[in-house]
C-alpha cells in the first residue's frame, strides 16, 4: 500500500466518480485504483456472487489490431486458436515467449474486419511494443485504446439490470458481444468477465464513461467492487492472475491452461515455445497449479511453502485469501505432479507452524456463466 | 484509567495492575474486515513491541505487538467464532487479550487519545 517518491500515479476516468462513492483508493500497477469502497471488501464480494456488482477496470488496456490475415499474424505470438473464432466471439490466450513462458494473458475478440484486445494494466506497455516488433513487419498496424474505459458488470442480476441501460446486452451469448447504445452513447458489450459470475464487460469513450457508470449504479441490483473483491472473487473462481500465479517462467501447461489451446495448434505449433508446450501435453509438467484448502480459518498467502505431509517441500502458494463464498481460506500454488491429484494432504507453513489443508479441484464456487 | 495508544495502532487500558489490548478502530478501518485473529497462549510472557498476535484481514495478515512487557492472563474466546467483532467494535468487545504488567512504568511511553488522533490525522 506504499508507493515509493515521486512516482505519478495515472487515473481513469472514473476517478471523480470514485471518490464521490467514498473509495479507499491505492496504487495499482501505475493507477490510483479503487481497493474498496466504504462498504468493504466482503459485502462487496458478497453483492457480485447474490445481485450485480460494477467494477472499473479502465486500467486494462484496449487495443485494436488490424492487418491482412491478422487473425494468422496474432497467432505467431499466442496459443490460441483465433482463426476458428466466429465475429464478435471472444477467446482467453497467453502471449508466449519463446521458453514457452507466459509474458501475460489476454482477451482476444475478433471483429469483422480486425481484432480487439483486452490485455493487464501492468503488462499493456510491454505487450503494445511485443505486438508492434513482431506484428508491424507483417503488415499489421495496432491502435491503442488509451481513451476508453472498461467497466465490469458481474452478478447473477447483471443481466437484467444492463438490460434496461443497454437493450440487446441481456441476449448475448457467454464470450460473445456486440456494439450496442445506452441511449445515445455508443459502447462494445462482451458477455464475459473475471468473477465466475454471469455478467458483462462494456467499453465505453472515457468522456461518456462516468454518466454511464453512475447510471448503472442508480439500478437497484448494482452496488460497486473494488479491486479487494475482485481478487477474492476471481481466486474462488480459481483464474489465474498475472505476475502471481502464471508469469514468464510458468507454461500454459504448468498453469493448467492447456484447455486455451485448441488441438489445430497443439498440432501445428507456430507460436513461441511451441517445443516446451508440446512436450508438456505429450509428458506432463514438472508442477501444476492447484486448488488448496487450508483447513481451520488461517489464510496461506502468496509464497507460503507447501510440504508433504512428512515435511517434503512440495510447492508453493501462488495466491491465497479468504472466499467470503467458499467460507473458508482458499488459495492456489504449484505443487510437484506427484502432490497435484485434489485430495492429497499437504501442510502450509505459515509463520513457521505447519498447518494442515489439501489440494482440491477448482473453481472453489462454481461458475455460473450465462448458458449458450 | 484511560485507554493509551501505541504508534503501531495497539490500546491497552490498565484496571489494578492488568492491562486489557486490542486494536484501534483507526487500525481496523485500515486493515478492513478482519477473518481471523491469531491470539496468544495464556501464561506466554512477551516483552514490550514484542510480536504477540496476528490479524488477518482480507487484504493481509498484520502483527500485532505487545505494549507492555508482562505474561497473558487471557484472551478474548469470542474472536474465534467471529473475527468480526474486531471491525464492529475494535476498541471495546473487539479486544484481543489481556496482560499482567510486569513494568507499569512502560504506560508513561503511550499516546493518550488525543495525541493518537493527532498522530492517525498526521498519517491521512
Amino acid at each position: 500500500m506504499t508507493q515509493s517518491q515521486g512516482e505519478t500515479l495515472e487515473t481513469t476516468p472514473l476517478h471523480a466518480l470514485h471518490k464521490a462513492l467514498g473509495a479507499r483508493m491505492v496504487p495499482f500497477a501505475g493507477y490510483e485504483m479503487p481497493v474498496q469502497y466504504p462498504a468493504g471488501i466482503l459485502k462487496e464480494h458478497e453483492q457480485c456472487r447474490a445481485r450485480a456488482a460494477l467494477f472499473d477496470v479502465s486500467h486494462m488496456g484496449q487495443a485494436v489490431l488490424r492487418g491482412p490475415n491478422v487473425e494468422a499474424a496474432l497467432e505467431t505470438l499466442v496459443p490460441g486458436d483465433i482463426e476458428g473464432l466466429g465475429v464478435d466471439r471472444m477467446r482467453y490466450t497467453q502471449f508466449t515467449n519463446e521458453a514457452g513462458g507466459i509474458l501475460d494473458d489476454l482477451m482476444v475478440t475478433r471483429r469483422a474486419d480486425r481484432l480487439f484486445l483486452v490485455v493487464n494494466a501492468a503488462r499493456k506497455a510491454h505487450d503494445f511494443a511485443h505486438l508492434e516488433r513482431h506484428l508491424a513487419p507483417r503488415g499489421c498496424t495496432l491502435e491503442i485504446l488509451a481513451a476508453r474505459a472498461l467497466l465490469a458488470l458481474q452478478g447473477p442480476a447483471a443481466a437484467a439490470a444492463i438490460a434496461r441501460i443497454v437493450p440487446g446486452a441481456e441476449r448475448l451469448e457467454f464470450m460473445a458481444g456486440a456494439d450496442l447504445r445506452a441511449g445515445d452513447v455508443p459502447v462494445y458489450v462482451s458477455r464475459s468477465g473475471y468473477t465466475g459470475e454471469d455478467g458483462f464487460e462494456i467499453s465505453v469513450a472515457a468522456e461518456s464513461a462516468d454518466a454511464f457508470a453512475r447510471r448503472l449504479l442508480s439500478e437497484a441490483e448494482v452496488a460497486p467492487a473494488g479491486l479487494g473483491a475482485r481478487d477474492s472473487l476471481r481466486l474462488e473462481a480459481g483464474l489465474c492472475l498475472y505476475g502471481h500465479d502464471i508469469d514468464e517462467t510458468t507454461s500454459p501447461i504448468e498453469a493448467g491452461l492447456a484447455w486455451s489451446i485448441a488441438r489445430r495448434r497443439r498440432e501445428q505449433g507456430g507460436f513461441p515455445g511451441a517445443a516446451r508446450i508440446r512436450r508438456e501435453l505429450a509428458e506432463g509438467a514438472a508442477r501444476r497449479r492447484v486448488g488448496l484448502r487450508p483447513e481451520g480459518r488461517v489464510p496461506a498467502r502468496e509464497g507460503t511453502e507447501i510440504t508433504d505431509e512428512s515435511g517434503k517441500p512440495v510447492g508453493t502458494v501462488t495466491s491465497g485469501g479468504f472466499g467470503a463464498t467458499a467460507g473458508g481460506p482458499v488459495a492456489m500454488g504449484y505443487v510437484a505432479p506427484e502432490a497435484a491429484k485434489p485430495g492429497t494432504r499437504v501442510n502450509f507453513l505459515v509463520r513457521g507452524e505447519a498447518r494442515p489443508g489439501a489440494v482440491v479441484k477448482m473453481p472453489f464456487v462454481p461458475h455460473r456463466y450465462a448458458k449458450g | 484509567m484511560a485507554k493509551k495508544y501505541t504508534k503501531e495502532h495497539e490500546w491497552i487500558e490498565v484496571a489494578g495492575t492488568v492491562g486489557t489490548v486490542g486494536i484501534s478502530d483507526y487500525a481496523q478501518e485500515q486493515l478492513g474486515d478482519v477473518v481471523f485473529v491469531e491470539l496468544p497462549k495464556v501464561g506466554a510472557t512477551v516483552a514490550k513491541n514484542g510480536q504477540i498476535a496476528v490479524v488477518e484481514s482480507v487484504k493481509a495478515a498484520s502483527e500485532i505487538y505487545a505494549p507492555v512487557s508482562g505474561t497473558v492472563a487471557a484472551v478474548n474466546e469470542a474472536l474465534a467464532k467471529e473475527p468480526a467483532l474486531v471491525n464492529q467494535s475494535a476498541e471495546d468487545k473487539g479486544w484481543f487479550f489481556k496482560i499482567a504488567l510486569s513494568d507499569p512504568g512502560e504506560l508513561a511511553g503511550l499516546m493518550d487519545a488525543a495525541a493518537y488522533k493527532k498522530f492517525t490525522e498526521g498519517k491521512a
